[in-house]
């Protein structure tokens, strides 16, 4: 025992000395790391790859090395919380299908493909994201969308707080998130550009969104389907009903969504919709002027 | 057996303020004080979950265990552990202490200490083995614990008050001795080493509880330390924490007032004490006591109608000290259900689903469908909206006799 003033208190600072005593503990969860590889059998150009079991990293890995071994659509089964899939996968025209829920982070920084998620996702989906289509067949978590710079989310069911955070745009490049049922506080906080659409679908207690909606929001747009009051408006950002460019493009997204969703769009644009948008580009241009 | 502890405690008359009248005949050995922050931060997010069988049927401890392993990742092997409830139904009459010593002074001195305020009905270590990864362990022990009426009419105190007071001493005066749990037929099992290591060395699966809260640390502002470990418990109220308390100067200010000590060096404790001050002591229900905690802004408030409008600005100004600033996501043990609760605005995460009588929370949905594939509802709890499971009386008188399932019973 050491002779500092941590000693006297008997509380060790640092990690705890680690050693080779006693048993290994047994590994009961895929969320603990392992190197079991999951079981996969190719049908034509899909590989289908059982997750059971399978750390994040060894999942992620097979995925990558189907697609370079010429699969154009993964099967992902029995996946439980798995992180990072399809993060930074950068193959175009690849469909990675995925059967249970993903973990954090699905598809952060990618770059083409389509991931399919046949159940909720979990926190952070779409992080960074570049290109491509995630499609969610049920609800998904917190900060959706955080810093996206292109390609399109599309949620069937509800999303958390803080979806489409710092999204932004530039030139082509233009993000936009779908989501069929409703959303959190927080939605496109601090969004520097790209498109939000909420559509309200589905059973809820009436509010569309929640709270501080748009607060920092500096460029982009959101439409909700339905109504929004006063209090619920962040600062930075104002309501108006849409413009006939603005209606023609969410008739152009609705269609879209309700084409991969295959929902019928004329039970979404029954309804009106208003319009979200940021008063101004700088709001806190003015924050540091003395 | 260390010789410091003998050496501080033999130079002398240093303490005599514990707070159960007749105790201090001893000197106990001296301690630092508190220290607010650690010397350096690191980022990261601790995972945590809860399931409660509001049938009062009890489930193994591996389930809770197979559900913290599968957030493994959430974690650094800084802090693991669980809490059951409806785990000792022999000797559910007892307050049962689960003791963490640094070394056979503190076990001595703490053992002289409940000698003196207590009947102990029953001594053992708690049972462990060996697991790779889990070093240097304290000394574990637990303590089925009686109160004598004559003591309770000394001391003028309620059976419930008599414990947290000797909670508190031990924690804050006698060196290298720390109370894991204090509670009926509940105990908390915690230490260094990933939640499943800790899981698997306290053979948490043997125990069976009709409640299990489990957590994976990842010490941010605070030591990673066998005491620092969640859950936190103090009578049958155990918190585990994903988070930080911003308010904990505050919180715990107001505490003292009560007579609550921290001396834990870890801001969640102030969540249990606050949790037994506004259910036991203040007997609020528990939606009111975690709206103390989580208030609703007072624009919201502003919004609400007359009578709820008078109801929450009262509570906001009387609990004005307890509300928990920052971010968090709490799960609450206690004797009869569990409650989860995120701070205001959400800033950690929070996942519940139902399946039958079986509610369960998560950091992660995965945490949740790793011990139950397809619960009939799965949601997102709002902030500052509590999950509530409940176990009645019955069910649990109903469910807890069974011998076979209670390992210590002698």
């Amino acid at each position: 025992m050491s002779t500092d003033s941590s000693a006297a208190r008997n509380v060790p600072t640092g990690p705890a000395r680690r050693g080779p005593t006693g048993a290994e503990p047994a590994r009961v969860a895929a969320g603990q790391p392992g190197t079991n590889r999951g079981i996969s059998r190719r049908e034509g150009d899909t590989a289908v790859i059982d997750g059971k079991g399978v750390y994040y990293k060894t999942l992620n890995e097979q995925v990558r090395e189907e697609i370079e071994q010429g699969a154009t659509r993964v099967v992902l089964d029995n996946v439980i919380g798995q992180r990072y899939i399809g993060t930074g996968l950068t193959f175009k025209g690849v469909t990675v299908v995925i059967n249970g829920v993903p973990g954090n982070d699905l598809a952060a920084f990618m770059n083409g493909p389509t991931l399919v998620v046949n159940d909720n996702a979990q926190d952070g989906v779409a992080n960074t994201m570049n290109s491509g289509l995630v499609v969610v067949n049920g609800d998904a978590g917190d900060v959706l969308g955080y810093g996206m710079r292109g390609g399109s989310v599309y949620v069937r069911g509800n999303v958390g707080y803080r979806v489409g955070i710092h999204m932004k745009a530039f030139a082509e490049r233009k993000p936009l998130i779908v989501v069929g049922g409703h959303a959190r506080d927080f939605l496109g906080e601090y969004m520097a550009g790209g498109e939000v659409v909420i559509l309200g679908l589905g059973e809820d207690d009436g509010r569309v969104v929640g709270s501080y909606v748009g607060t920092g929001m500096h460029a982009g747009v959101m439409y909700l389907r339905g109504e929004v009051a006063e209090h619920q408006l962040g600062k930075e950002v104002r309501t108006a009903p849409p413009t006939d460019a603005d209606w023609a493009r969410i008739q152009e997204i609705v269609n879209d969504y309700c084409a991969v969703m295959e929902i019928d769009p004329g039970r979404v644009l029954d309804r009106s919709f208003i319009k979200v948008y940021p008063y101004t580009s700088r709001p806190y241009g003015r924050l540091y002027v003395y | 057996m260390s010789g410091r502890g003998r050496d501080i405690r033999e130079a002398g008359n240093l303490y005599s303020g514990l707070t159960l009248g007749g105790s201090h005949i001893r000197q106990f050995a001296a301690r630092e004080p508190y220290r607010e922050e650690a010397g350096q931060r690191i980022l990261g997010g601790c995972g945590l979950m809860g399931v409660c069988d509001q049938s009062g049927k009890r489930m193994s401890g591996e389930l809770a265990l197979q559900s913290m392993a599968s957030m493994h990742d959430r974690g650094n092997g800084l802090g693991g552990g669980f809490a059951g409830y409806g785990i000792y139904p022999d000797l559910a009459e007892y307050f049962c202490f689960h003791m963490l010593f640094t070394d056979e002074v503190a076990k001595e001195d703490t053992e002289f200490y409940l000698g003196r305020n207590f009947l102990i009905v029953q001594e053992e270590p708690i049972p462990t083995k060996p697991i790779k990864g889990i070093e240097d362990e304290p000394i574990l022990w637990r303590y089925f614990l009686e109160i004598a009426e004559e003591r309770l009419k000394e001391t003028q105190l309620s059976p419930e008050d008599y414990v947290v007071h000797s909670v508190m001493d031990i924690n804050s005066y006698i060196d290298g001795a720390f109370v894991a749990s204090s509670g009926k037929n509940m105990g908390a099992f915690k230490g260094v080493g990933f939640p499943e290591e800790i899981g698997e060395f306290f053979c948490i699966d043997e125990y069976k509880g009709w409640t299990w809260t489990g957590h994976g640390r990842f010490p941010t502002n605070t030591p990673g330390w066998w005491g620092g470990a969640h859950p936190f418990a103090l009578l049958d109220y155990s918190i585990v924490h994903n988070g930080e308390i911003s308010s904990y100067g505050i919180n715990r200010r107001y505490l003292e007032m009560f007579g609550y000590k921290c001396s834990l060096q870890t801001d969640t404790e102030v969540v249990t004490y606050l949790f037994d001050l506004m259910l036991r002591r203040h007997k609020l229900p528990v939606e009111m006591a975690c709206k103390a905690l989580a208030s609703p802004f007072w624009k919201d408030i502003d919004l609400m109608p007359p009578e709820q409008h008078k109801l929450f600005t009262a509570i906001r100004m009387v609990y004005g000290q307890a509300l928990l600033n920052g971010p968090f996501a709490v799960v609450l043990g206690m004797a009869d259900g569990m409650v989860a609760l995120n701070d205001r605005i959400k800033l950690r995460p929070l996942v519940a689903a139902r399946d039958g009588d079986v509610i369960y929370v998560a950091s992660e949905e995965s945490a949740i469908r790793e011990i139950c594939a397809h619960p009939q509802e799965s949601w997102m709890p709002r902030a500052g909206e509590p999950v509530i499971a409940t176990v009645s009386a019955q069910a649990k008188v109903a469910n807890g006799s069974s011998r076979q399932c209670a390992p210590e019973a002698a």
